[in-house]
This record gives C-alpha cells, structure tokens and sequence, in this order.
C-alpha cells in the first residue's frame, strides 16, 4: 500500500483532481492499471483468493493518508485503573479492522470511545481529522452492533431497523423504501412483523446489523457480535460479515478475543494487551511475524524459547546453535524463539537438532498433539506421526520457521505447555483471588 | 413431625380467615345483630348506598387515593429514575435509607411526625386551621413514595443498559431515548406501585387519623362507627371494600406475574445459546 | 449522563424526603423538649416516668405476640416451602389475603366475636360452659396482635426457605444428617435472616399500636399507642405526646439494632406485596 507506484499514484490523484470526492472517482477508474501492476510487483507469492485481493483494492481506494478514525494519546482510567495508557490508533477508510486480546485489555473501552459513550481522561478522537470528544453519541456518524444486540422489545423487526431513521424524522415512504432494501440485503425477507423475542441468534443478529447499517454511517462499530452463536452459525456469519462490509463499503471496527475469527475476516488486526497495542498488521504478518510473546502466544499455538542471537541468521537456545533467517539484532543479544508447533517434525534423536522425552499424546483428529519435555521446557508438537508416551525423540525444524522476537515484559511469561492456560497457574495460589467475571466496563 | 406441621398449617388458615368469613356471611343478616344470623337480607348494602356520608366518604377516599396515588408514582418513578442514575454509592445508600424510613416506621411515628410538623408550621403562619385535605394528601404521597420506588428501581435494575445506548448510537437525544426505549420497560413496575399505591390510601387508617381533619376517608367513618354498637352496615361497607382491594392487588400480581414470564423466557432462550456456543468453542 | 440531568431527575424526591421524612423527626423532638411557649424544658422527659408502666406493658405484650407469631408461623412457613411449586404461590397469596382486609375490619370482627354476647361465648354456652370475658384481657390483645401479624412472620421466613437449593439439603443427607439434623444444621441457621426480618415486622406494629388495645382492651388497657393518642386528640398536649413518640421511636430504633446485630445487616428491605 505504500509501495512508491501507490505513494507516487496518489500525489499525482491528488493534484490533478483537487476536491476529494473527484479524487475518489479517479482513483476508481485507475484501479484496474494498479492491480495489473500489482501482479507483477507480486510475482513469486502464491495467488491469493478473489477475497483477499478485492479487500486489498478497496484498501487502495481509501486515501491512505486521511485516516477516517484516528486516537491520539488517548489515556482512559477507572477508579485508579488505567485501562488505556497513551495509547493511539489510526484507522483507514473502508477497511476491516479487528481489535484483538483477551479480556479486560481494553479493546471495548475503545470501541466505546469511537462511538461516544466514553471520555477519555485526556487525548483527542478526530474523525477526518476532526475532534469529536465533544460530540455526544447521538450526534457522531458512527452506529455500533453491540455484544447482546440490543433490540428494542417493544418494537418489532421492522420498527428496530426503521428506528435510526424514525429519530432524524425521515419521511416515511423513504424509511419503507430504505427498511426494504437493507431487510433484503440482510436475508430477513417475511420478517417484518416479528416481535424480536421469537427470533434466533443469527436473526436478531441480522437485525442489529440492520438496524445500524441503515444510518449508513462511515463507521461501524461491532462488539464481539458473533459472541453468541452456535460455532458453526458463527461461521456462516464470519463471512456473511465480510462480505456485508464489502458491499457496504463502509469501515468496520470489530472487536473480538477469538484469534480465529480475527484472522479470517479482518483486512488489518490490532493486537491489544493490557490497555496497549501490542502490534499491528494484516493477518499473516501477525500471524508469521509476531513481534513479541505475547502476540506469537495470543495467535495460534508456539513454543516460545529463551534464546540468544550469536549473529545475523544464527540462534543459540537449548545449547544448541541453530540457523535461522532473521537478522537485524545486536551481537549476543537475548532474545525470544518462535516456533509454531506444526513447524515441527518427530524424527530419530539422532537426526534431531534438540531432543526430548515425549510426556503426552493426544489425539485432536486432524493431528497428534504431543508434549515433549526438553530440558524442563515442554515443546508442543503438532504432527500426523504417532508417538508414544516415555519415547525419547528428536525435533527437527526448518530455518524458516524459526522466528526471532525481541525481549519484551512477556518474555519467560509464556510459550510453555506445561500448562494451557494462565488459569490453571493460579488456581493453586492463595495470593490470586480468583472469583467474580471482571465488569465488562473495563474491557 | 410434618403431621404435625400440616395440623398446624390447616389450624392457621381457619385461624386466619374467620373473621373474613363472618364477616361476609353476616354482611347478608336480615337481622341488626352481628352474632345471631336471621335471614338472607341484601338491605345493608342498599343502606350504604343511600347513605349520604358513608357515599360522600367515599368519594373523598376516592379523590384522595387517586390523586396521592399519581402523585407518588410520578415523583417516586423519578425518584427511582434519579437513584438509578448516580453512580456515587453513599448517595445511593443514603437515599434507599431515606426511602426506608417510613416503611420501618410504624404509622403512629410518621403520622404523629408529620401532624406535629403541620401544627408548626400552620402555627407560624397563623393558620387557624392546621390539618385539612392538602395535608392530607401530604401524608398520603409521603408513605406512598417507598413503595413506588421498590417497585420501578428493580425493574431498572434489570434493564439493559445497551438498549439505553443502542438508541442514542441511532441518533436519538437522550430525553428521547429515554421515552421511546427505556420507559417502555419499567412500564409494569410503575403500574404495579401506582396499584399499591392506591390500595395503600385506600386502606391507610392511623395516618389518615393524625393528619387529617374534617376531611373524612372511608376507614376514619369506619372508626367513628365503630365507636358505638357495630351493625351488619359495617360489614356491607368492609365486604365491599375488601373486594375492591382483592381484585385490584389480585390483577396487579397476574400481570406482574405474566410480565415477568415474558422477559424470563426470552431471557432464558439467550442463556441458553450463549451457554451453549460457550461450550462448543471451549 | 449530564450532572444538570441527574440533579433535575433527583432534587424533587430530595426536597420531599427531607422536608416531610427528615424534617418531621426533628420537629417530634423539638416539641418533646418545649413547652407551649416554645421555651426549652426537660418537663416532658420528666413527666415520662407516670408512663413507666404502658411501657412495660406495651414492650411486654409485644415480645409475647411475636414469640407466638415465631412458634406458630415458623412450621407453617416451613410447611409451605415444601409444598409442590405451583401450589406455593396460591397458598403464599392465601395466607396474605386477610391483611388486605382493613386493620380496623379485622380487629372490631374480632371483638364481635369474642364479645360477652358474641358467636364464641355463644358457641360455649351452647356446650355449657359459661361466658367467658375475652375482652378487656391482656390475652385478648396479645391475640389481637397475633391476628393481624402472623403473615408478617410467616411470609419472611417462608421467602428464605423457599430460596434453599433442594441440592443443599441433598448434600447434608449424602454426607450424613437424618433429618432432624438436616433441620438443625442446615435449614435453622440458613432461616435465620428471614427470622429477623419476621420478628421486626411482627414486634413493631405490636408495640405502637392503639387500635388493638383500644377495641379489645375494652378501655382498660393503655399501651404507648394509646397514651400519645391520648395526648394528640384528647388532650392536645402536643408536647408529651412527642415525648411519647420519641421513646416509642427509641424503643424502635434499639430493637432493630438488636435484630441487626443477629444478621449482620442482612435485611431484606424488599417488597412484600
């Protein structure tokens, strides 16, 4: 996107045509040069689906420099909590924004700031470049989907999704015309009358993002909308989702702790922890290039070892020196080592680069997860081979797949399968006192 | 042992509506006695309705719970609505004890009190007259407001704060939010605390007794028949205002009770597809 | 949520509690310590120890009826809490619909029929025993405090029965209680609160009443309720009846500090309709 054909195709936009809405147009008309140019600046990828390459296009379309959402220095704080600390983000035009991290990390918080339903404590909200902390949420052009959908009992379908227009007072041919177009759009045909109690899930779903769509807002804002559904119905909707915002052409903000999700549908994902980002990036980039321990652990499984880099390309962790492609670090500096478990193959300890005695076996159905102390550190393996508990074995990994980080407040916190999950830690720790949900203001 | 118990229970029951029966039973005395029945009679009834002052009690009983009744409700839903809405908890702690006290109260405390607080004041401006209808109905909103309160302030509780939010997301100004989506929620707490409101005057004796003068409810006539020999008129009138009562608190507690059925089963339905998405995405 | 909103929303319900809730409490001690010119004296404090007597009366009788109300309504709340479900609403409406008779109905019906000339002694002369006076009796009012507060006791503590998981009890036994320890051990303590709330609700209407002593204490008995009734209506000494009322309230207030103490403030506080 900021290649210099991009960058140099822009300036050009924009002087020739001056007024942003003609710029739009010419953009538009000049696509099909760009991702002609594109496949040859791309050569050598594997082709992408249809998907990903429209969403790379509509991303183009944007004028990447105005950010159509921007957070500047935002510092939000709860009874003495800092939920949000100096924390900034910019969000692009008609893009697919995941917000990403467990909970209580702030993610909501955010997304409440966008819509208006927070002050921050200090910092600035610019849609356009323009600070709306002051405008109150009725007034700002972004519409949220919440977390429980929030329909109106005492309105019907048809009454929640004309709702938005009912308060600007819109006549009320258009507001049939308008309700009709976005019932269609959303597959709820025949459903006008329903009172919202006899809905499902997905219906009510369809309806909440109807009713917001309708307002045709330049923002969307959805809070872990697809929470709660059946797995496979939230599936459907992940794309159902994707697809909306395309034809929409509209930007969606979403929000969600599902790494899954985020990395199926978004076009960017912020990953967040503790009220900071921790990084930013489209999906594949976070995914095969996390930039600290708490991202590589947060997506996806890994094994996250303590190591140090002797060089460029050369990595020393369990005692042994292993080749790797990532440089840029200082002599000897430590660091920490990312290896996905399907990067790792079982083979004969003495093919091995480290080896380890295997500690369990569980059969997942597509693949074998199996743990395998080293050292005292318990890899986890994913592989189709069997392996039998006591079994000593040999680990081999490509240099590819090693993936060097920088030390960061998570390192020596994570990557290691003793235990799956933070929780199980701290059952057995008196000082912990576990209990009661964390409020969801905090999220 | 749980013989024993069921004895006791069915002891209890007679125990509790004797008086009740009798009291029907003999409302329908041919005879002027209200321990040896004579006759089937409808007379007393007729009597009550030619009665001028036991009509006129009436209607003042009437005027004075209706208007008390509205009055509590509006000012205790905004009391509700204002307690509600303050996030400082030794406000709200304050308030709900404020509100407590003239429910634990006995009525001779907050009737004496407030008599005593128009007598000052009627003193000091040189009133001659210092108990009259208005301070009346005073005394009447006064105990009504608890009521209304514990009766709205749950079901606030229990409104979704999103939908108070999703409104305004939609472009709706809070007043307005608040009328078109809110409101329309808290709608059974408010009906269900005017209706207790109303029965609440309707029935109220001891304070009635203290801060009103001249102006005659129902049970002030009551008393002051009651001082002198009781005929079945007495009963008539009773009958009659205990089944006002039974079918107004009785409607009250079916509609709450429908009301309530409503939202738990929708309630229910999204604990259930939440828990169960829970489960399959662990 | 604008603080211009929120202190428009509250101020009406502020203004009228304090000026008809707090103000009034106030002015009953401002009268219990003047006198009718207005001039500070401990007089009317003083002229409390002629009372001394309606007091203990009052506090006495009091403490009996709820101690009657505790015995008789604790089994019947019990026995209602294991009534099938769907009957339990119905029986709970049953046991309450009688205090939505009038006070004043309930208690003269009563006095008819415990009258010299009324159905029960009628009924007794009838198996030849002689007519019993009820009326006038100590006995006579503590019955009619019984009367018309055993719901009060009844409906608390079936509420916290009715709330106890089937699966506590369950437990108890798998672990070993029979049932008299299953009662003793688990469902007492856990009954506890709604005990309390149920003696406050019984203990302080008894204890200010007037009307109950006054139709079935034939004139003979005078507790609290009637010496301040007597004060503000007959005497229109305004001043002793607010000693008066400011004892009842101290007495009022001391007992449930008392009760509070036993809960540890677990009142209920909610609407029993």
């Amino acid at each position: 996107m900021n290649g210099p054909l991009a960058v140099a195709y822009r300036v050009a936009a924009k002087t020739l045509c001056g007024g942003r809405k003609s710029a739009g147009l010419w953009v538009r008309a000049k696509l099909a040069v760009i991702s002609a140019v594109r496949g040859l600046y791309r050569k050598g990828e594997c082709k992408k689906m249809d998907g990903m390459n429209s969403s790379d296009v509509v991303n183009e379309q944007g004028n990447g420099a105005k950010n159509v959402v921007e957070l500047r220095n935002i510092t939000v704080k709860f009874d003495n909590d800092i939920i949000l600390d100096n924390f900034s983000l910019s969000i692009k035009d008609k893009e697919f924004v995941t917000l990403l991290g467990p909970s209580g990390c702030g993610k909501t918080t955010t997304l409440r700031l966008i819509a208006g339903f927070l002050q921050p404590d200090s910092g600035e909200i610019l849609f356009d470049g323009v600070d709306v902390k002051r405008v109150p949420a009725h007034k700002r052009p972004v519409n949220t989907i919440f977390q429980r959908y929030a329909l109106f009992p005492n309105y019907n379908v048809y009454d929640n999704i004309a709702f938005g227009l009912k308060v600007e007072r819109v006549p009320k041919d258009e507001i049939a015309q308008r309700v009709a177009e976005m019932i269609e759009l959303v597959n709820l045909k025949g459903f006008e009358k329903r009172p919202i109690q006899k809905l499902s899930g997905g219906q009510q779903q369809r309806v909440a993002i109807a009713r917001a769509a309708i307002k045709r807002p330049k923002v969307l804002l959805l809070d872990e909308p697809l929470a709660a559904l059946d797995l496979k119905l939230r599936k459907d909707m992940q794309g159902e989702l994707k697809a909306m915002q395309r034809r929409l052409g509209i930007t969606f903000v979403f929000v969600t702790h599902d790494q899954e999700e985020a990395l199926s549908m978004s076009d960017t994902i912020v990953v967040m922890d503790n009220g900071k980002i921790q990084q930013t990036g489209t999906p594949e980039d976070i995914y095969n290039e996390p930039q600290n321990a708490f991202v590589a652990d947060f997506i996806g499984e890994s094994n996250i070892i303590d190591g140090v880099m002797l060089k460029d390309r050369l990595v020393k962790f369990h005692n042994r020196k292993l080749e790797c492609v990532d440089s840029g670090f200082a002599t000897n500096e430590p660091v920490d080592v990312v290896i996905r478990p399907e990067d790792v193959d079982i083979v004969h300890p003495d093919k091995g680069l480290i080896c380890g005695t295997v500690t369990s076996v569980t059969f997942k159905g597509v693949h074998y997860e199996i743990i395998i102390d080293v050292d005292g550190f318990k890899w986890m393996v994913q592989t189709t081979d069997e392996s039998k508990v006591g079994d000593f074995v040999g680990l081999s990994i490509e240099p590819d797949a090693i993936h060097i980080m920088k030390k960061s407040e998570y390192s020596g916190t994570m990557g290691d399968y003793s235990y799956f999950s933070d929780e199980m830690e701290e059952i057995s720790n008196p000082d912990v006192v576990l209990g009661e949900a964390e409020d969801e203001k905090t999220d | 042992m749980r013989i024993a118990n069921k004895i006791i229970k069915w002891h209890v029951y007679v125990f509790l509506y004797l008086p009740l029966v009798i009291m029907i039973f003999f409302s329908f005395n041919s005879a002027k006695s209200t321990s040896v029945f004579e006759g089937f009679s409808l007379k007393w009834y007729g009597e009550l309705f030619s009665s001028s002052d036991t009509l006129e009690a009436l209607r003042n009983t009437m005027i004075l719970a209706i208007a008390s009744a509205f009055i509590a409700t509006v000012l205790g839903t905004l009391a509700a609505l204002g307690i509600y809405m303050v996030r400082n908890k030794i406000y709200k702690q304050s308030m709900l004890s404020v509100t407590n006290i003239p429910l634990m109260n006995p009525d001779i405390v907050t009737g004496v009190s407030l008599m005593l607080l128009f007598v000052f004041v009627g003193r000091a401006l040189g009133f001659s007259q210092y108990l009259n209808f208005w301070t009346l109905l005073i005394a009447h909103v006064t105990f009504n407001l608890p009521y209304v309160i514990l009766n709205v302030l749950p079901k606030l509780n229990q409104t979704d704060k999103s939908l108070f939010e999703a409104a305004q997301d939609l472009g709706a100004p809070p007043p307005r939010a608040f009328f078109m989506v809110v409101l329309p929620q808290i709608v059974p707490g408010i009906i269900s605390g005017a209706i207790m409101a109303f029965t609440l005057s309707l029935d109220d004796f001891v304070i009635s007794y203290y801060t009103s003068s001249g102006f005659q409810t129902l049970p002030l006539k009551i008393y002051s028949m009651t001082k002198k020999v009781v005929k079945p008129d007495m009963y008539a009138l009773s009958s009659l205002i205990f089944l006002v009562v039974l079918v107004l608190l009785l409607g009250s507690n079916i509609f709450q009770m429908r009301a309530e059925n409503k939202t738990s089963r929708v309630l229910r339905k999204e604990q259930k597809a939440r828990k169960k998405s829970k489960e399959i995405a662990v | 949520m604008k603080k211009l909103t929120k202190v428009f929303v509250n101020s009406p319900y502020v203004v009228w509690s304090a000026l008809f809730v707090i103000v009034p409490l106030f002015i009953v001690i401002y009268y219990a310590f003047t006198d009718a010119n207005g001039a500070f004296t401990f007089d009317n404090i003083v002229a409390l120890k002629d009372y001394g007597h309606n007091f203990r009366i009052s506090i006495g009788y009091s403490l009996i009826a709820t101690i009657i109300t505790l015995i008789i309504g604790y089994p019947v709340a019990y026995e209602l809490s294991k009534a099938p479900p769907k009957t339990q609403k119905i029986q709970m409406m049953l046991v309450m619909l009688p205090m939505w008779m009038n006070l004043l109905i309930r208690t003269y019906t009563w006095m008819n029929i415990l009258d010299n000339n009324g159905i029960l002694n009628k009924i007794l002369s009838l198996l030849g025993l002689g007519p019993v006076t009820f009326l006038g009796t100590p006995g006579a009012v503590i019955f009619g405090m019984v009367y018309n507060y055993l719901p009060y006791m009844i409906l608390p503590i079936y509420t916290v029965m009715a709330k106890m998981d089937d699966s506590l009890l369950e437990a108890a036994r798998d672990l070993g209680c029979n049932g008299f320890n299953v009662w003793r051990r688990l469902i007492l303590p856990l009954s506890i609160p709604g005990v309390i709330s149920g003696i406050t609700m019984v203990f302080v209407p008894s204890v200010s009443t007037f009307y109950i002593s006054q139709k079935l204490g034939g004139g003979k008995i005078m507790l609290i309720g009637d010496t301040i009734e007597r004060q503000m209506q007959s005497n229109y000494n305004y001043h002793l009846g607010a000693s008066l009322s400011l004892v009842l309230m101290v007495i009022i207030l001391v007992s449930m500090f008392i009760m509070n103490r036993f809960s540890d403030g677990a009142g209920e506080g909610g609407m029993v309709a």
